[in-house]
């Protein structure tokens, strides 16, 4: 370990890893922290993506999949259920290996990787960022850099140290509790939704199938839910009613930032990327692909910057996300914001419009297109992201 | 005065907390969470946001520095 490289990577999740990977591709010096003993521990998430989005950065592979999925249940408040196919399939990973494939990948394109280092504090000259002061070994220290990329997650401090404003309104964080039991007996090739306000208000509840019986279970609340009611109470009513006496494997919390985009993600020395940059789909909640997306975008720029002795350029990187994913999300979050409240008489409306549609018929977007009939503008929203290929 | 209690040893760090946080005033560490009192205006945002009801508001303390 040195005490300056080009770049210090504050995190070691999938935005971290890429982040790293794509600037150290550039020729580089990256080094990436990891405050945690384990690179993908402990895992705080649901674990799905879709197939075309890991694709882009690392080969499908049986270790770090669990299962594969292709298609999406909806669990109306009555009872209803209806599946409906998914034109691209997606998986439910192994986050604790999958997280440590990046993280490997990152480290054969040359990326140093310490873990149990705890950054908390930035070195900042002249109004930049110039490096980390950290805590390893028990010692404090301090790490200089030409730019610092903070892929410090939900929890992300790093930003507001640099004057961005990185906290988001309680109502945007979806707060989330999970279980990964065993012995449930769903269909392992579906994702089910459930709706409503006393499975989940303002959000969805989910079952998301893992290898061998075995399930991740959980839901988000949004602040504005979890002033009164804790997702964990959510969660407990819902084993207690659907599976009792199911064996539990794993129970942990984790929190989604469901907001859009910062308005700001970089500044002099630093760049934002993943859930530190709130770089969420709010319409789904997944963020680990649009944060190795953001990582990916980030990290290229830093590299760039570097390589041709112009800082300033990484204060592109803002543009660039909003044109690769940023606006795409404004939308999502639009469309959001109508759908998780919805009433729990719509929901079973819509989930009976939809069984009346053949299979063949069934798609994601005619699943919009029925729930938002009265409301063109978002139909239009719909049109764009789910329609139009 | 810190009006915001952590419930020992139930803490599973997931960070929500510290995401709502307006004022910076809460840390986590690998295994560890501790609010800045100086820092904190108990506006109780970290109560609502955490999955797990591991803080807590705590009303008697109010209600005894107020007597």
């Amino acid at each position: 370990m040195k005490s300056e490289y080009d770049v210090i990577v504050v995190g070691g999740g999938p935005a971290g890893s890429m982040a790293a990977r794509f600037a150290a591709e550039q020729g580089v010096s990256v080094i990436m922290l990891e405050k945690d003993r384990d690179i993908g521990y402990p895992v705080r998430c649901g674990e799905a993506v879709s197939k075309a989005g890991i694709e882009e950065f690392i080969k499908p592979d049986d270790v770090f999949i669990s299962t594969t999925i292709d298609k999406f249940a909806m669990i109306s408040p009555d009872g209803t259920e209806v599946v409906i196919p998914l034109e691209q399939s997606g998986f439910i990973l192994e986050r604790r290996i999958f997280d440590y494939e990046l993280a490997k990948q990152a480290a054969s394109y040359g990326v140093e990787i310490i873990t149990r280092a705890y950054v908390n504090g930035l070195i900042i000259e002249d109004g930049k960022v110039c490096g980390v002061k950290y805590e390893y070994k028990g010692e404090q220290q301090e790490m200089r850099s030409k730019v610092v990329i903070a892929a410090d997650g939900v929890e992300s401090r790093i930003g507001r140290w640099a004057g961005i404003k990185t906290h988001i309104d309680f109502r945007d964080m979806e707060s989330c509790t999970q279980v990964t039991a065993a012995n449930i007996d769903v269909d392992s090739s579906t994702l089910y939704f459930y709706f409503g306000k006393d499975v989940a208000p303002e959000g969805y509840f989910w079952i998301f199938p893992k290898r061998n019986n075995s399930a991740n279970i959980g839901l988000g609340v949004s602040g504005a839910i979890g002033k009164k009611t804790s997702s964990q109470t959510y969660l407990n009513k819902f084993m207690s009613e659907h599976y009792p006496n199911a064996p539990i494997l794993t129970k942990i919390a984790g929190g989604v930032p469901s907001s859009i985009t910062l308005e700001k993600i970089s500044a002099p020395g630093i760049i934002l990327v993943g859930d530190a940059a709130r770089q969420v789909n709010p319409l789904s909640g997944g963020g680990i692909v649009s944060g190795m997306i953001g990582g990916k975008i980030g990290g290229t720029i830093v590299g760039e910057a570097i390589k041709q002795n112009n800082l300033n350029h990484i204060l592109t990187y803002d543009k660039a996300w909003a044109e690769r994913l940023g606006k795409r999300h404004e939308i999502f979050g639009r469309i959001k914001d109508t759908i998780y409240n919805l009433s729990d008489e719509k929901y079973n409306s819509i989930a009976h419009a939809i069984s009346k549609v053949p299979m063949q018929k069934r798609s994601l977007g005619n699943v919009f297109k029925i729930a938002l009939f009265n409301k063109p503008s978002l139909l239009i929203d719909i049109a764009k992201v789910f329609l139009i290929k | 005065m810190l009006l915001i209690d952590i419930i020992p040893n139930k803490c599973d760090f997931c960070g929500c907390c510290v995401g709502v946080c307006p004022e910076d005033a809460i840390e986590l560490k690998e295994a560890e969470i501790k609010i800045d009192e100086n820092l904190c205006t108990n506006c109780s945002k970290c109560v609502w946001a955490c999955p797990i009801e591991v803080l807590k508001f705590n009303k008697e303390r109010l209600v005894n520095k107020n007597r």
